[in-house]
């Protein structure tokens, strides 16, 4: 099986260099035959590393462990759908998986490279077959799954028992799968850089796949997100961890990029600018499978450290300066075509926006990369942890709300004052009437009202966004308002769509702010039969068991059992937390959970002695945990639906992209 | 993303015989104690705050490796002794630095942590504000589209819609 990888593994890169070559030379020389011999070459990665992946998934379903990747992840009494999700279990194993999802994606861009204009096609070729070829080299030359023992061992350690939940297991193929996907857009933008393109005729396939990729970033944020809450058991489910940080870095300028392409696309405006900030998502999703795979910031994710750092610097370093290079030589093309004409107007909030996205991001890349820089020059270790990141994001987050709330009623160009003050007005009236209530509901610290005025205002201003919408339907239709809804939502997806997600991120705000401001835990220790009474519930702690399952029989489960009555003595819940210890010494405390859209009851099973007559536990009062996920839920069904097919759309009027202008404006 | 029981990955084999040597005692170390002096609610509030070098990026108070056990035992023991919050979180970075504490204070080389975007950001929206600024000029048109009406027909609905997106 070995040798049977390392010849696909060969064979692969081998065509990927050789298509990559071809690609850039059908581009220079504008060959049209050698173009389709590059797209050919990119259509045939995909099945080429699917049977690559194949020869190294038989290998962990038979148990061969000759290969050195196959007794890092796997063991003979591995279930079966461990050992096949034990591809991307381990470094070398998830690097092949990731050159996989990116062949797919070269799959899906080469088979449709008939909607891109000619002269790009060759270089989106080009750059696709580069990143992924750069990949195969890595996993050929220094991370190779295929890798053999000289005399194999009789089993292997078995999967790292973080990764067998089931939100380990779908968070790497959706996070990977986001990365990725960002390479096909920084591939139409760089192409039509090198293509020389001045208009955009591939913008909108470039909005599709940003979205597709943002699609799968955030549900891959989301499910690891969920993973750290279920299984972690410190109560949380964001820690600004460097790996986190890594993902969050290319979501956040993947964000910002999002919204200055709407920007480019409808005012012919900001084209450096949207440039530069998918070079730079690129070069942070390279830079985050980087991070993620080999530790070079420790961390609780990195299982690994490798030979692999210098490679993928090397290629991020060239990255920056060929993109960068690139886009000085064309700066004359991407003049503006318009220019702003007012401050109230939609491109300048959509300049804001990006100023606070790429803050943010600053701060993060800032955040998870100065104990490095402190270690490196001052030779001491620093942590930089959630005061740092809470401290300075906090606020920016907070002003992205702000903007949120106004944005539906800011025009392109500029904005009738009068319009904008009616429902500023109302949407600053209903944050009032929400610090009220909270303060009401007994929430006093001035940040958390402050944050729940702020998603207050996003949300009604979005709100009424669609009431007016529907409202105006209705009047002119008579449809019944979900008819009306409906309708509007499929006339406009793109506008509704994009709506939809920024109601998601509002109702993920109120959760956040929740579980970060009112958060209250008790940690005691209570004999059987006993009770402990913590934040209006009581709970008794009913016995303990002990047991190996048979589906893992290197585990030993010790599990509670604890009865959650409310105040009035009703039964409320059973709830069974336990620890999982593993035969090599590594253990597991996994919470059970009351969830309730009021607030979850997080408990843990922290110890016991005296064979489990008295046991300690760990009680966390999260509020309004809920709504994150809910929010979550939204924010995917919005990017659905603003991903869905829909008819084109016009440019703003009175304006319709003029020809290049004699004097050409400054470029931003 | 913090594991709680993480350190455990990261453990050399012969701490690893060590560690759970240790652990088979320490590990109910609330349970210990029937009646604590000082409650674990007190400990966990300054263990909150505080990092062990070995498990990074892991609060001192959801960890339960066995250096960290220790170090919540001698928060127990200072605690017990009178110390304030503060006294023993000097205490901690005295003997292991300032890399304990959940985020550096302002000063020396923690000062760049903070100062940097502190200065970075709000430089970056003046340098946007004034580019705006010199980018903006004059109306072509004076007068800003009309409003559309919202009561005509379907049509004009659609329009209106998009002249808005």
């Amino acid at each position: 099986m070995s040798l049977l990888g390392e010849g696909l593994l060969d064979l692969a890169w081998g065509l990927g260099l050789i298509g990559t070559i071809v690609a850039f030379y059908a581009g220079w020389r504008r060959e049209v035959r050698w173009t389709e011999v590059a797209r050919r070459i990119g259509l045939v990665m995909a099945p080429l590393l699917t049977l690559t992946v194949m020869a190294l998934e038989i290998a962990l379903l038979t148990d061969d462990f000759r290969l050195i990747y196959v007794t890092q992840v796997s063991r003979q009494t591995q279930p079966l759908f461990l050992k096949i999700t034990a591809l991307w279990g381990g470094q070398n194993g998830s690097l092949l998986f990731w050159s996989w999802l990116m062949s797919l994606f070269l799959f899906a861009a080469m088979a449709r490279a008939d909607r891109l204009p000619p002269d790009m096609r060759p270089y989106v070729a080009g750059i696709l077959l580069l990143t992924q070829t750069f990949f195969l080299l890595l996993n050929r030359f220094f991370a190779n799954p295929f890798e053999t023992f000289p005399v194999p061992p009789a089993d292997g350690r078995g999967l790292n028992p973080l990764l067998r939940h089931p939100g380990m297991i779908a968070h790497p193929p959706l996070l990977y799968l986001g990365f990725v996907g960002f390479t096909v857009p920084y591939a139409i933008v760089m192409a039509a850089l090198m293509a020389g393109r001045q208009d955009e005729s591939g913008l909108r396939l470039l909005r599709r796949w940003t979205l597709v990729a943002w699609l799968f970033l955030s549900l891959g944020l989301l499910v690891g997100a969920r993973w750290a809450y279920d299984v972690l058991g410190w109560g949380g489910y964001w820690g600004w961890d460097p790996v986190e940080n890594a993902a969050l870095l290319p979501w956040l300028t993947g964000t910002a990029f999002l919204h200055s392409v709407m920007v480019q696309e409808r005012r012919g405006m900001l084209k450096v600018w949207t440039s530069l900030l998918i070079i730079l998502t690129y070069a942070l999703v390279i830079l985050g499978t980087f991070i993620t795979r080999t530790g070079v910031i420790a961390s609780v994710h990195a299982f690994a450290r490798s030979a692999i750092g210098v490679p993928f610097l090397i290629y991020v370093g060239l990255v920056l300066v060929g993109s960068l290079a690139l886009l000085a030589a064309r700066w004359d093309l991407l003049r503006a075509e318009n220019r702003m004409e007012s401050w109230l107007s939609r491109e300048t909030f959509f300049l804001l926006n990006n100023w606070l996205f790429l803050g943010i991001a600053f701060a993060v890349f800032w955040g998870t990369f100065y104990p490095m820089f402190s270690e490196l020059l001052f030779n001491e270790k620093l942590t930089v942890g959630p005061p740092y990141y809470n401290q300075v994001t906090g606020p920016l987050f907070g002003a992205l709300y702000l903007l949120m709330g106004v944005i539906p009623f800011v025009r392109w160009r500029r904005t009738p004052g009068a319009s904008l003050r009616l429902s500023v007005g109302s949407s600053l009236l209903t944050a009032l009437g929400a610090v009220a209530l909270a303060a009401i509901a007994g929430i006093r610290q001035p940040w958390a009202l402050l944050g729940f005025g702020l998603c207050a205002f996003a949300g009604w201003g979005t709100l009424l966004d669609y009431a007016l919408g529907v409202g105006a339907r209705r009047r002119a239709t008579g449809e019944p308002w979900p008819v009306a809804l409906a309708r509007l939502i499929a006339r406009n997806p793109r506008r509704y769509g994009g709506y939809l997600v920024h109601l998601g991120v509002v109702l993920i705000g109120i959760g956040v702010i929740g579980s970060q401001f009112d958060q209250q835990e008790t940690q005691r220790t209570i004999g059987l039969g006993d009770s402990l009474t913590f934040g209006g519930y009581r709970l008794v702690y009913q016995g303990i068991r002990q047991y190996t399952p048979a589906t893992e029989p290197d585990v030993v489960v010790t599990e509670a059992w604890v009865r959650v009555y409310d105040r009035s003595g009703r039964l409320l819940a059973d709830l069974y937390p336990y620890v999982l210890q593993y035969d090599t010494g590594e253990s597991l405390t996994p919470p059970a959970l009351r969830a309730t859209l009021k607030e979850d009851l997080y408990l843990l099973l922290s110890g016991w002695v005296e064979g489990g007559n008295r046991a300690t536990f760990k009680v966390f009062i999260n509020p309004l945990v809920s709504w994150i996920w809910i929010g979550g839920v939204v924010l995917i069904l919005g990017t659905l639906v603003a991903v869905w097919p829909r008819p084109a759309l016009a440019p703003v009027p009175g304006e319709i992209r003029p020809p290049l202008q004699k004097k050409p404006a400054p470029v931003l | 993303m913090r594991g709680s029981r993480l350190l455990a990955f990261t453990l050399r084999p012969v701490l690893l015989v060590w560690a759970l040597a240790v652990l088979a005692v320490t590990r109910p170390a609330g349970a210990q104690t029937p009646t604590p002096p000082v409650s674990d609610d007190e400990v966990n509030r300054v263990a909150k705050n505080l990092y062990c070098p070995v498990c990074e990026n892991v609060p001192l108070d959801a960890c339960d490796t066995p250096a960290c056990v220790q170090w919540k035992e001698e928060i127990r023991t200072l605690l017990a002794e009178g110390r304030s919050e503060s006294e023993i979180v000097e205490f901690f970075v005295t003997r292991y630095g300032m890399r304990v504490l959940a985020a550096p204070p302002p000063q020396g080389i923690g000062l760049g942590v903070w100062l940097i975007p502190a200065l970075g950001l709000p430089a970056a929206g003046l340098w946007l504000a004034l580019r705006l600024a010199r980018w903006r000029r004059p109306a072509p048109t004076p007068e800003p589209p009309p409003e559309p009406s919202l009561d005509e027909n379907a049509r004009m609905l659609d329009r209106w819609i998009r002249e808005h997106w």
